[in-house]
C-alpha cells in the first residue's frame, strides 16, 4: 500500500468537487472491502476522500410508501430496521446471510453495493486478470474454481459478483441514486452492475467521481412477500455459492406479481426476468415455478467445475417460491 | 506434610486464562524491544526457476526501508537441519511462495509497501505440481514420516483378497489442507553486543528452535535464548522453526536492530506447511461373519523438491485390525509444490478417513453393524509387531459411546430417515493414535517459605501445559496446586521437547515427576528446616525414554455423528457428534475435554469444510485467506461432546497418560462421511463434502 | 514504536493532504492523541504504537474476528478500520472491559467455561460477544432469527442464535461449544 492523502468531506458536494480534482482519488465508505483490497495492491489511491460521516445514514419512507436507504447507513442498522424487516424481508434476510456480525456493523449500504469480485486472481496482484488490468488475460477461465460465473460470463471475465445485499436490492427494484461532477442521476439497481462483456474493468455503471447518495426502495407491491435463500460452503460467514431472492404475490391462486434475482451466478445480481415472465399470470403451483426456473437457467453455461450451480439456484429458487407461495 | 487429595485428574482451571481474556498474555510478535524494524518477506512469483535479478535501489529509495535482503546480501547460513530455513542462500526458487527477499522497514506498513514494490525478474523453468495415481516420478521411500519403515506386508495378501467372499476395493482421496493457526507465524529477533541471538517465535518448542537456529547460524546452543511464552495454536505447523525465524534472525544481524516479522496469512499457506494430499488405495477381504482376512492400503503422496516428507497415512492401518495378511505401503512424488510437514494427526488423520470409510463400506456389503464388525476384528496383539497391547481400548469406546449416542436406534438402511427437505443419518469410525515420548529434563526447587517452583522448557500452544504440570508436581509433592510456580515456554530453563506429536504432557510431565520425586526424598531425607535459598533438584528421562517398549503404545476412540444434508442443496451440517477416548489416565478433565472437542471440530472441517486446491497454472495453493480456506465456524458446530473411558496402564510413564491432542481428529472425518452415506445412500470417497460434490447425485 | 518519536514531518491534522495525521482516540476511555501514518489501521495503531496488543492480528482482512474491538458501542474488525479515519472515536478493547481487578462477567464466564486454548482468538470472542449481546438487546435480528419473528422486540439468544452471531469470530482450537455455553451464561 503506497502513502496517501486523507480528506474527510464535509458534504457529498465536496466530496464530489475534490473527487474530480484528484481523480487517483477514492471514496472511503465503511472500508471494508476497499482497505482489504489496499492491503492486497488490488486498489491503489493516492487519496481517500471519507464520506462515511456524511449525514446519508437515514432510512426513512417515502411519500408513495417506498423507503429511502442513505449510502452511509451500516449493513447492520439496515437489516434491524423496522421498516426493511417488515415491508422488505428479503432484503434484511440478504444483508444478514452476508459477512459478519463485525463487518455488518462497519459496511455501508453504497460500499455493499460496490464491493469487488473474490475471484482468487483478480485478488492475487501476482497473476494476470482482465479486471484487475485489462489486456492480460483470465486464468479464471481455465481453472478448477467453483466459485464463477454460469451465466452472463465472456472469455474475458468469468468472476461473479459477490453481494448478498445487491441480489435483493435487484429483486426489490431499487433504484440506486447518485451525485456526480454533472449532477445528481439514478440508476435501475437491475442495471447498476454490468455484465464483463469486454471491459470487465468495469463492474457497474457508475462513472467516475460519482458518489452513491442513496437507494429509494419502490412501494412493496400489494400483497406480495419476500424473501432470500443462500447455499453455502460454510454454515455462516462464506459467500454465496448460489442465492436467491425472490418477491411474490398471489390472489385467488395465480401468481400476481413475480420477481427473482440470483446471486452467485454471474458478474452481476441476475434478475431472472425469463422466468418471471412465465409466471407472472400462470397458478402458483410447484409445476409453475420449475418450469419458469428452467426456463431462465437454461442460458446457463456453466465452465469447468461449476456445474452444480445451475441444479442448486434451481432447486433455491423454486423452494423459495413455494414457501412463498405457501405463506400468502 | 498432610496428604492432600491428587489433583490429578480434577477440572483445574487453565493457569495463564486470566492473562488470556483480559488480553495480557504475549505472543511472539507482541515484543517490540526499543528501535525494532518490521520485516516483510517477498514470496517467489514463479512455481520453478531461478531468481534473475532483484531491483532493491528501487524499494531501499522509498521512506523508510533500512534493508532488502537478497540472496546476494543476506548473512550465510551453515547447512540448517531443514531445508526450509535456507532461504536467502541462492537464487534458486524450489515452488511458488518460496521467499527470495525481505524488505525492512522501520513501520509495518513502510515494509509492506516495500514488499510490494520490490521488483524481481526470473528465470522461468517448466513446473510440475499436480499429484496423480500415476504419476511417472513416484516412488517407495524407505521410510515415512515418524520413522515409519515405508513398506510392510504379511502373509499373501492379494490371494487372501482375490479369494476372500466378502470384498472392499476402493480408492479415496484427501486433498491438501492447511493448518492455519489462529496466530500466524512471527518472530521477534535481537542480537546483543556480545552476539548472543534473542528471539520470540511462535513456535511448539523453544528448545528445538534454539538448536535449529544454532545449526543454521553456526553458534554453540548457549549464545541463543528462544522464547515461545504464549502461542496462538500450531496443529503441527510450528513444530520447528518456519522461514521467518531465520529471516527475523538474519535481517536483525544485518541492520544491527531487533526486526520483527509477522508472516501475512496469505503467505502461509506456502511456507510453514501442509498435510500432503493422498490418494488412497484399499482393498478388504473378509469372510461372510466379518472376519478380516487380507488389508491392503496403499498411499500416493507428494512432497516438495527439497525435503522428503511422507505423510504417514498407511502406517495406522498397521494396527487397528486383525487379519491374517496385511499390505501397507507408501509411495511419494516429488513436485514443485510448498513443502509438506506435520498437521494434526499426521498420517493417522487422512489415513484413518480412508480405512473407516472402507470399514463402513465393508460393513454394508456384510449387512453387518459397523460397530459390531469393529469389535469383531478387535485384535488381541498388535497385528504389524506381535507385541501386546499396553492397553486397547477400542472396543470400550465403540460400546461406550453406541450407548450414549443411541447408535442402535438407528435404521441401518440408507436413506431411511427424512425430516422436510433434510436427509438424516448417523455414523461411526474408529480413531487411534500411538504413544510417544521424548526425554525432557526439569527442574524441582523447594523455597524456604514451603512453595515450590518447576521449570522446564514446555510449551504451551493452548493445551494448558502450565496446569497439567503444576498437577503433575501437586501430586508428587502432596502439596496444593496452588503452591507450585511453573515456569515455561523459555530456553533459558530445563531442555524439553516441543509440543508435537501429542507427547508433551508425556515426556515433560516426566521429568517434573521425576525431579519433585527426587527433591521430596531430599526433603525427607534432610533434617531440618529447608536452607534459606532452598533445594534444588534437576532431572532428565534419558534413561526411561531410550529403546523401545516392549509393548504396542496406543490411544483409542470411537466417533458417532449424525448429520442432516439438505436434499435441495446438497449443504451437510453436523446435528450432533459424541467420541470417547481411551487414553490413559486423564490428567485434567476440563482442559482434555477442550482438547478432544477440538480435534473433533478439526476433523468436522475435513469433512465438510477445508479444502486446498494446487493451481496447475501457477503452482500453488488457491484458497490462500480464512475467506477460502474454510475453517470451521461457530454455526458450524453444533452439539458436540467428548467423553473417556478410565484406562489404567502401567507401560506407559509414571502419570499413566497417553496423548490425547491429536486424537480427537482420527477418524472423525469418516465418521461424518459414514453419516452422509447413512442419510443419503451416497458414498463419497474424497473430501470434503461441500454442496458441489454431493449435489449431483441429490438432483 | 513510542508515538513521542516518530516523524513529525508531513504530520496535521485529519483533513490534510499529507501521508500522515495527528488524530485522538479515545481508547478505554483515556484520550490517546497520535500522530500516524494515514495507511495505520486502528489494530495497527493499538498493537504497534500503544502498547495494547490484546486484539489479535490473525487475518489483517477482516476474515477471523481475532481483531474485534468495540467501536462507539458496536463491534468491528479493527484490521480493515483507517485509524485516520476513526479520529474522535471511542474504542473499547480487551483491556479496557475488566473493572479493576474485577473480570467482566464475560471474561469470567470464558474462564469458568474452559472456552480458550491457545487464547489468541479470545480477546477478539469476548469483544465480540459483548458486542453481539448488545445488538441483540438492541433487537438486531440474525440470520438465524425465525423469518416471522417479531420486528420490534430484543431478540431472544437460544444456541442458534449465539452461533450464528459468533461466526465472524473464527477458533481454530475449536473451542466454539465452550464459547457458546459462557455466553449463555451471561446472556441468560
Amino acid at each position: 500500500m503506497k502513502p496517501f492523502g486523507y480528506l474527510r468531506a464535509r458534504s457529498a458536494e465536496e466530496a464530489v468537487r475534490e473527487h474530480a480534482a484528484h481523480p487517483g482519488a477514492l471514496f472511503l465508505g465503511g472500508g471494508t472491502n476497499l482497505v482489504d483490497l489496499m492491503k492486497l495492491g488490488v486498489a491503489a489511491p493516492d487519496r481517500l476522500i471519507d464520506i462515511s460521516r456524511l449525514p446519508l445514514d437515514h432510512v426513512a419512507d417515502t411519500e408513495d410508501g417506498g423507503l429511502r436507504i442513505g449510502a452511509t447507513v451500516r449493513n447492520s442498522a439496515l437489516a434491524a430496521h423496522h421498516s426493511v424487516r417488515t415491508r422488505y424481508p428479503a432484503l434484511s434476510q440478504a444483508l444478514l446471510s452476508g459477512a459478519s456480525g463485525q463487518l455488518r456493523n462497519t459496511a455501508t449500504t453504497g460500499g455493499n453495493l460496490l464491493q469487488r469480485t473474490r475471484c482468487a486472481y483478480f485478488q492475487d496482484t501476482s497473476k494476470p486478470c482482465n479486471k484487475r488490468q485489462p489486456g492480460t488475460g483470465c486464468p479464471a477461465l481455465d481453472s478448477a474454481q467453483r466459485d464463477l460465473a454460469v451465466l452472463g460470463h465472456s472469455t474475458h471475465c468469468v468472476a461473479t459478483h459477490p453481494s448478498d445485499m445487491a441480489v435483493a436490492l435487484s429483486a426489490l427494484d431499487a433504484t440506486v441514486h447518485l451525485h456526480g461532477p454533472d449532477g445528481g442521476r439514478t440508476v435501475p439497481a437491475t442495471g447498476f452492475h454490468r455484465l464483463p462483456g469486454d471491459t470487465p474493468d468495469r463492474d457497474t455503471e457508475i462513472r467516475p467521481g460519482e458518489l452513491i447518495t442513496e437507494l429509494v426502495l419502490p412501494p412493496r407491491p400489494e400483497g406480495a412477500a419476500s424473501l432470500y435463500r443462500k447455499a453455502r460452503d460454510r454454515a455462516s460467514f462464506a459467500f454465496a455459492l448460489a442465492s436467491v431472492a425472490a418477491v411474490l404475490s398471489v390472489r385467488g391462486g395465480r401468481i400476481e406479481h413475480a420477481a427473482l434475482a440470483f446471486g452467485g451466478l454471474a458478474h452481476r445480481p441476475w434478475r431472472a426476468r425469463t422466468a418471471e415472465d412465465l409466471l407472472r399470470g400462470a397458478p402458483a403451483t410447484e409445476e409453475t415455478f420449475e418450469r419458469a426456473v428452467d426456463a431462465e437457467l437454461a442460458a446457463a453455461r456453466p465452465l469447468r467445475e461449476n456445474a452444480f450451480k445451475v441444479g442448486l439456484a434451481r432447486n433455491l429458487a423454486v423452494d423459495a417460491l413455494a414457501e412463498l407461495a405457501a405463506d400468502s | 506434610m498432610s496428604q492432600a487429595p491428587s489433583p490429578l485428574g480434577t477440572p483445574v482451571v487453565r493457569r495463564e486464562g486470566r492473562d488470556k481474556v483480559t488480553g495480557t498474555a504475549r505472543y511472539a510478535a507482541e515484543h517490540t524491544p526499543p528501535g525494532c524494524l518490521y520485516g516483510r518477506p517477498v514470496p517467489a512469483t514463479i512455481a520453478r526457476g531461478r531468481v534473475d535479478a532483484v531491483h532493491a535501489d528501487e524499494v531501499l529509495a522509498l521512506p523508510g526501508v533500512h534493508a532488502v535482503l537478497t540472496h546476494h546480501n543476506a548473512p550465510r547460513l551453515k547447512e540448517p537441519d531443514d531445508p526450509i530455513l535456507a532461504v536467502l542462500q541462492n537464487g534458486r526458487v524450489p515452488h511458488r511462495g518460496w521467499p527470495v527477499a525481505l524488505v525492512v522497514a522501520d513501520t509495518p506498513e513502510g515494509a509492506r509497501a516495500g514488499a510490494e514494490a520490490l521488483r524481481i525478474t526470473y528465470e522461468t523453468d517448466g513446473h510440475d505440481v499436480l499429484l496423480t495415481e500415476d504419476h511417472p516420478g513416484l516412488y517407495t521411500p524407505e521410510i515415512v514420516n515418524g520413522g515409519y519403515p515405508a513398506v510392510r506386508e504379511r502373509g499373501d495378501t492379494d490371494r487372501a483378497f482375490v479369494t476372500a467372499p466378502v470384498q472392499v476395493d476402493a480408492t479415496y482421496s484427501v486433498g491438501a489442507l492447511h493448518n492455519h493457526p489462529m496466530e500466524p507465524h512471527a518472530t521477534t529477533a535481537r542480537w546483543d553486543d556480545d552476539g548472543h541471538l534473542t528471539v520470540h517465535d511462535s513456535s511448539q518448542g523453544s528448545t528445538t528452535v534454539r538448536d535449529s537456529l544454532a545449526t543454521a547460524f553456526g553458534l554453540r546452543p548457549q549464545q541463543i535464548t528462544a522464547v515461545s511464552e504464549h502461542v496462538g495454536g500450531g496443529f503441527g505447523s510450528k513444530g520447528t522453526p518456519r522461514p521467518q525465524t531465520v529471516l527475523a534472525a538474519m535481517a536483525a544481524r544485518h541492520t544491527g536492530r531487533p526486526v520483527k516479522i509477522a508472516l501475512p496469512r496469505r503467505q502461509l499457506a506456502a511456507v510453514v506447511g501442509h498435510r500432503a494430499p493422498t490418494i488412497q488405495h484399499i482393498r478388504l477381504g473378509a469372510e461372510l461373519d466379518g472376519t478380516l482376512t487380507a488389508i491392503d492400503h496403499e498411499i500416493i503422496t507428494h512432497t516438495s523438491t527439497i525435503k522428503e516428507f511422507v505423510e504417514q497415512a498407511a502406517v495406522p492401518t498397521r494396527i487397528m485390525y486383525g487379519s491374517t495378511t496385511s499390505r501397507t505401503a507408501h509411495q511419494v512424488v516429488a513436485l514443485d509444490v510448498p513443502s509438506p510437514s506435520w498437521m494434526r494427526a499426521p498420517g493417522e488423520a487422512p489415513g484413518m478417513y480412508a480405512l473407516e470409510s472402507a470399514m463402513d463400506e465393508l460393513a454394508s456389503a456384510l449387512g453387518m453393524d459397523p460397530v459390531e464388525l469393529r469389535i469383531r476384528n478387535d485384535p488381541g496383539i498388535e497385528p504389524d509387531s506381535g507385541r501386546a497391547f499396553s492397553s486397547r481400548g477400542l472396543a470400550a469406546c465403540l460400546e461406550k459411546g453406541a450407548a450414549r449416542f443411541g447408535w442402535y436406534d438407528r435404521d441401518p438402511r440408507p436413506a431411511s430417515r427424512e425430516e422436510g427437505p433434510l436427509l438424516l443419518g448417523t455414523g461411526v469410525a474408529a480413531a487411534t493414535y500411538p504413544v510417544y515420548i521424548a526425554a525432557s529434563s526439569a527442574s524441582a526447587h523447594a523455597a524456604a517459605d514451603g512453595s515450590y517452583r518447576i521449570r522446564v522448557n514446555a510449551t504451551d500452544i493452548g493445551t494448558g501445559a502450565r496446569t497439567v504440570l503444576a498437577q503433575i508436581a501437586a501430586d508428587v509433592l502432596a502439596t496444593p496446586v496452588d503452591n507450585v510456580r511453573i515456569d515455561i515456554g523459555s530456553s533459558e530453563l530445563p531442555d524439553a521437547p516441543l509440543a508435537g506429536g501429542s507427547s508433551g504432557t508425556a515426556s515433560w510431565g516426566w521429568s517434573v515427576h521425576k525431579a519433585c520425586t527426587l527433591l521430596l526424598r531430599q526433603l525427607r531425607e534432610r533434617t531440618g528446616p529447608v536452607p534459606a535459598d532452598g533445594l534444588t533438584v534437576t532431572a532428565d528421562t534419558q534413561q526411561e525414554t531410550a529403546g523401545q517398549s516392549p509393548y504396542a503404545r496406543h490411544a483409542f476412540g470411537a466417533h458417532f455423528a449424525e448429520v442432516a444434508v439438505h436434499s435441495r442443496t446438497g449443504e451437510v451440517r453436523l446435528r450432533r457428534m459424541l467420541g470417547v477416548f481411551a487414553a490413559g489416565r486423564i490428567l485434567n478433565s476440563r482442559t482434555a475435554r477442550s482438547q478432544f472437542i477440538g480435534g473433533m471440530t478439526m476433523g468436522i472441517g475435513m469433512a465438510l469444510t477445508e479444502s486446498s486446491t494446487m493451481d496447475p497454472v501457477f503452482g500453488d495453493y488457491t484458497e490462500n485467506d480464512l475467506a477460502s480456506y474454510h475453517v470451521p465456524a461457530c454455526a458450524d458446530v453444533q452439539e458436540i461432546e467428548a467423553h473417556w473411558i478410565d484406562e489404567e496402564d502401567p507401560h506407559l510413564n509414571p502419570m499413566g497418560s497417553k496423548g490425547i491432542g491429536e486424537i480427537g481428529i482420527v477418524g472423525a472425518a469418516a465418521a461424518v462421511g459414514n453419516a452422509v452415506r447413512h442419510a443419503t445412500g451416497i458414498r463419497l470417497r474424497s473430501l470434503p463434502l461441500t454442496p458441489d460434490t454431493l449435489l449431483p447425485y441429490l438432483l | 514504536m513510542d508515538p513521542s518519536r516518530g516523524r513529525d514531518d508531513g504530520a496535521q491534522q485529519p483533513g490534510a493532504t499529507g501521508d500522515r495525521s495527528t488524530l485522538t482516540l479515545q481508547i478505554n476511555g483515556t484520550e490517546r492523541t497520535l500522530t500516524l501514518d494515514h495507511r495505520t489501521t486502528v489494530l495497527d495503531a493499538l498493537r504497534e504504537h500503544l502498547g495494547l496488543t490484546g486484539a489479535k492480528k490473525g487475518c489483517d482482512h477482516g476474515q477471523c474476528g481475532a481483531c474485534t474491538v468495540i467501536v462507539d458501542g458496536r463491534r468491528a474488525n479493527s484490521c480493515l478500520l483507517l485509524a485516520v479515519a476513526h479520529d474522535g472515536a471511542a474504542i473499547t478493547t480487551v483491556e479496557g472491559l475488566a473493572d479493576g481487578e474485577r473480570l467482566h462477567p464475560l471474561q469470567e464466564a470464558f474462564l469458568d467455561r474452559d472456552a480458550l486454548q491457545c487464547g489468541y482468538c479470545t480477546p477478539g470472542q469476548i469483544c465480540s460477544a459483548v458486542g453481539m449481546l448488545g445488538e441483540a438487546a438492541d433487537g438486531f435480528p440474525s440470520h438465524a432469527t425465525a423469518r416471522k419473528a417479531p420486528a420490534s422486540a430484543p431478540a431472544p439468544l437460544d444456541a442458534d442464535e449465539i452461533r450464528e452471531r459468533m461466526s465472524g469470530n473464527l477458533c481454530r482450537c475449536g473451542a466454539y461449544p465452550r464459547i457458546v455455553e459462557a455466553i449463555e451464561d451471561v446472556a441468560l
